[in-house]
């Protein structure tokens, strides 16, 4: 009987949807470069997005926490509604880390001080506890005996396995990657991807851009394909990739697996 | 032929890098003597600087007098620097009264403890002895050099002069033009178009005009559009004045440090969940002003020379007093002196602007790679 009601609450709380997108619709200009989005996100979901180069994918995840503004549509996050009130987009960017291509860490902090700004200046955090949570990350990366170095003196992959870090000392409900290993020489690739197939293992909400179609059928649940601002075709892992539905999604996997 | 494998199993040990000093000798060796045609030029190029200094040596120190008090003491061919040494209390103090002297003597201690508290990386207490340097000694200085508060005898501005009213000039010049600069750039690309359009608006207008011309509008157009009974002192107006010119200056300097930053910085901090304000101060404006010391310091020796440009208002500086002093009857004929003494006490302060600039460029460079 309690267990009853503990995993009935459980499924209770999975159904309200991490993230959930109605009808958005975003131009940059006359250029229309999301048509008509729809996606939900439960909580613990890993989703996987890829598709062709332009096709919107960045664009679409970076409108989840407002680093681009959409024109039309709903964004919910954690059941806030997105609006242009910034004091709500910045509520909205506590829950959610993202992890960017080009890693964007701050060159002019050390690696442990990359960890601790956010935690000290928007959780309020005493420093101490600050850097005691960094040092959990950045122990979880494996990094953490590079903490007092410079960003410059990191190679790629250990830069990108701290910007995961920086964001999940936040501890976001949601993390969103995008493209996170394209930056990387192909033998740091492995160590980030270890990262992140990790997180996704301990059940973290995550979104991912890739074209790392080993990371998609190892982790994901969802496998979203985009096309001209489109979501063509979603599908779990294993359906998607044995068989595709659309000729867009064929074609587009015969050139990235093909050779 | 032999059972030894072809690879090895141990790494070679670290070794102690090559000695790469090697001395007065060495160096002359390795940089001005390394082959024939490049030790001609050299023996060349040295020759010659010898032969354009040697005059100017020769005056300025081997034949020139030091000691004395009047212009009789002068009797070699060199210069006469009795003519500097006579006069150095006006220089410094310009026509501040002689019994309220300490006053400025405390001013210049502090100010010199203060800037190298702050100059020194290694004494704590870092944001406390700025927070004072910004706040507090502007107005310890203030009733100290001005007076008429606790018994102190009030020294007017119009008695300010020489090397104290160049350190007033500048200090207040720089130190008021950086932060209006950063908040000028910072406005100049906002995206809201009332902050940008005045700063816009702000910094073309001074940018535009001669210095001169601010100083002489703030000097004598000024009191033309306020009530005549409102007294607003003329070293305040030039103040205002220059800080307002240099400040567009500096605008345009840190806008460059600013454009430079790559928008993922302002994409990464805004993912953190940093406000505009954090964001700016946290992460932009350290990376931004960095990179524009030079350009800073730049505008600082500028600023700092061009305030002799107060001599056109009637204020006298360290220039104009020294050049008050040229028509002493007792000492006409002494200008190169003086010319030459002034350009040196500019120099070093200039070049100790540009040192220091140097020393925290390389400090706080923490790019080792791109
Ligand atoms: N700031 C902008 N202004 C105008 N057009 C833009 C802007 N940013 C992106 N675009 C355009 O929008 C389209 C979608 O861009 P987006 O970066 O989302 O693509 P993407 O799917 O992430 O591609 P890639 O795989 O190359 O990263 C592209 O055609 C791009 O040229
Ligand atoms: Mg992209």
């Amino acid at each position: 009987m309690n267990e009853a009601t503990a995993s009935d609450t459980r499924t209770g709380d999975d159904a309200k949807p991490m993230i959930e997108i109605e009808q958005l619709n975003k131009w940059y200009g006359d250029f229309h470069v999301l048509r008509d989005i729809d996606l939900t996100v439960a909580k613990g979901e890993r989703i996987v997005i890829c598709g062709p180069s332009g096709s919107g994918k960045s664009t679409l995840i970076r409108c989840m926490n407002h680093l681009e503004a959409h024109q039309q549509g709903a964004i919910t996050v954690n059941g806030i509604e997105m609006t242009r009130d910034i004091k709500r987009i910045e509520q909205i960017r506590r829950n959610v880390g993202m992890v960017f291509q080009h890693f964007n860490l701050f060159p002019h902090l050390t690696v442990l001080e990359n960890c601790c700004l956010s935690q000290i200046w928007v959780q309020k955090k005493p420093r101490a506890e600050a850097e005691k949570t960094a040092f959990e990350y950045l122990e979880r990366v494996q990094i953490a005996d590079q903490a007092r170095k410079y960003p410059g003196q990191l190679s790629g992959g250990q830069q990108q396995r701290v910007a995961i870090a920086r964001a999940l000392c936040m501890r976001p409900e949601v993390m969103l990657f995008d493209e996170p290993t394209s930056a990387l020489d192909p033998e740091m690739i492995k160590e980030v991807l270890d990262v992140m197939i990790e997180l996704a293992q301990e059940g973290m909400t995550m979104l991912c851009v890739t074209h790392e179609m080993g990371f998609a059928k190892t982790v994901a649940d969802r496998v979203i394909f985009m096309d001209q601002g489109q979501i063509i075709e979603q599908a779990p892992p294993a359906e998607f990739f044995n068989n595709p539905r659309s000729d867009r999604t064929k074609l587009f996997l015969s050139q990235i697996l093909g050779h | 032929m032999n059972d030894q494998s072809a690879y090895r199993t141990d790494m070679i040990a670290a070794r102690q890098a090559p000695d790469q000093r090697r001395g007065v000798v060495g160096w002359l060796r390795a940089n001005l003597f390394n082959g024939p045609v490049n030790s001609v030029v050299s023996v060349v190029v040295i020759g010659f600087l010898a032969w354009c200094l040697w005059p100017f040596l020769k005056w300025t120190l081997f034949d020139a007098d030091f000691l004395g008090s009047t212009r009789a003491d002068c009797t070699g061919d060199g210069a006469c620097w009795v003519f500097i040494s006579a006069r150095f209390e006006s220089i410094v103090y310009g026509f501040y009264p002689e019994a309220a002297r300490w006053r400025v003597d405390i001013v210049f201690a502090m100010m010199a403890i203060l800037v190298a508290w702050l100059a020194i990386p290694r004494l704590p207490y870092k944001r406390w002895v700025g927070l004072f340097a910004l706040v507090g000694f502007p107005v310890v200085a203030w009733i100290l050099l001005s007076g008429g508060y606790f018994g102190l005898e009030s020294v007017p501005t119009r008695a300010w002069g020489g090397l104290m009213l160049t350190l007033v000039i500048a200090t207040v010049g720089i130190v008021g033009s950086l932060p209006l600069g950063v908040l000028l750039a910072l406005g100049r690309r906002s995206k809201m178009p009332f902050v940008k359009a005045v700063s816009v608006i702000f910094i073309e207008f001074w940018r535009g005009v001669p210095l001169i011309t601010v100083l002489f509008m703030a000097s004598v157009m000024l009191p033309l559009f306020v009530p005549g009974n409102v007294e607003f002192d003329k070293l305040l107006r030039a103040l205002i004045g220059i800080m307002f010119f240099w400040s567009a200056y500096m605008a345009e300097v840190i806008r460059g440090g600013l454009q430079a930053i790559g928008r993922g910085q302002n994409e990464a901090g805004q993912a953190l969940g940093l406000g505009y304000w954090q964001r700016t101060g946290l992460i932009i404006l350290p990376q931004a002003l960095k990179l524009v010391i030079p350009g800073i310091v730049n505008t600082f020796i500028a600023l700092f020379k061009d305030t002799s440009l107060v001599l056109i208002i009637g204020l006298f500086d360290l220039l104009a007093i020294i050049r008050a002093g040229l028509t002493d009857a007792n000492w006409l004929g002494f200008s190169t002196e003086g010319y030459v003494f002034a350009a040196l006490m500019f120099w070093v302060f200039c070049f100790a602007m540009s040192r220091y600039s140097q020393y925290i460029e390389r400090r706080l460079n923490t790019s080792y790679r791109t």
